[in-house]
């Protein structure tokens, strides 16, 4: 397959990531589609590593890997201290910093 | 073959990231975007990189999933209503989604790029083995190495210290029900079979017949 097509793809789930983003009130599939977005990027790195047969962009998609694990990670617990507090689990609601 | 296993791959993927955004249930949105990596594994793999795929099914759908998994059991993922509060951001948002796909549709056709209608580079042998991942690793990008690992070590400590639980706040009882056991005397507890009995031994408020039926004696003798 010629590569543009595998860009197609990662534009239509960055997009759909967006929106999701964009959209969706619970913090928890934010974080989602955060990952959904991320893995676009990831998709079109490795596509374009293909493209000019250089590894560094797969060396770049590990590290955005584990980048988007540090951030799941402290989203995850963001969101533990948010229910330990008994606040609401919604984006709309927890908008000011001194809960 | 590698056309229809390319468009399987793509289909799969774009249905699971819709079936994220989609599906109410939180639960299903972690189960849909597990469906949804490993169909971009298989992309990967369709693009030689043979590691980049391996490590995705391995940390993205096996153990970061199975982190979220978790964290949707523990607060509940209870179905939400999908209209509440920010009517205005629930029809801006699709548009701009919207927009931004056919922006960079526009980008991709008119592109100057010349490789983007060719199939890549040819193939040389060892192209994104596990061999070649590490060798790139630990010598040309040593540093970013370096840092990531750096990274996940602040990201773990920064989780452990965000979901302990606060000194300040007070102790909500339906966390941990303690149900009161009732068993007879001097049959559960190793103190009890050591002969600290009450009325033999010296603690005159051990004396008390009912002690042995409440849950503090039984996590007392847990020595």
């Amino acid at each position: 397959m010629p590569i543009g097509w595998y860009l197609v793809v990662s534009a239509l789930i960055f997009c759909i990531g967006a929106a999701g983003v964009l959209t969706r009130p619970n913090p928890l599939v934010i974080l989602l589609c955060l990952e959904l977005m991320l893995n676009a990027a990831n998709l079109a790195l490795v596509a374009f590593s293909r493209m000019w047969g250089n590894q560094a962009g797969q060396i770049f998609a590990l590290v955005v890997m584990v980048v988007a694990a540090c951030e799941v990670t402290v989203g995850l617990g963001l969101i533990v201290a948010i229910y330990r507090r008994h606040l609401a689990i919604n984006v709309d609601e927890l908008n000011e910093l001194r809960g | 073959m590698s056309a229809v296993l390319f468009f399987i791959a793509s289909i799969g993927a774009l249905a699971g990231a819709i079936g994220v955004v989609m599906v109410r249930n939180p639960f299903y949105s972690v189960l849909s975007l597990v469906g949804h990596l490993i169909c971009l594994a298989a992309l990967f793999l369709l693009l030689r990189a043979e590691f980049a795929a391996a490590a995705q099914v391995v940390v993205y759908a096996g153990a970061v999933m199975v982190l979220y998994v978790f964290v949707v059991a523990y607060i509940g993922g209870q179905d939400e209503p999908l209209s509440q509060v920010g009517g205005a951001l629930k029809v801006v948002g699709p548009l701009f989604a919207l927009a931004l796909a056919v922006e960079l549709c526009i980008a991709l056709l008119g592109t100057g790029l010349k490789g983007i209608s060719g199939k890549g580079a040819p193939y040389v042998l060892g192209f994104g083995t596990p061999k070649e991942i590490g060798r790139l690793f630990l010598t040309s990008y040593l540093f970013p190495f370096e840092v990531a690992s750096l990274l996940l070590l602040v990201a773990a400590i920064g989780a452990v210290v965000l979901a302990r639980r606060r000194r300040g706040l007070p102790e909500d009882e339906e966390d941990e029900p303690q149900a009161p056991i009732i068993r007879p005397q001097y049959t559960g507890t190793m103190a009890e079979a050591a002969g600290v009995r009450p009325g033999f031994g010296t603690d005159p408020a051990a004396s008390e017949p009912q002690r042995a039926a409440t849950p503090a004696t039984t996590s007392e003798g847990g020595w």
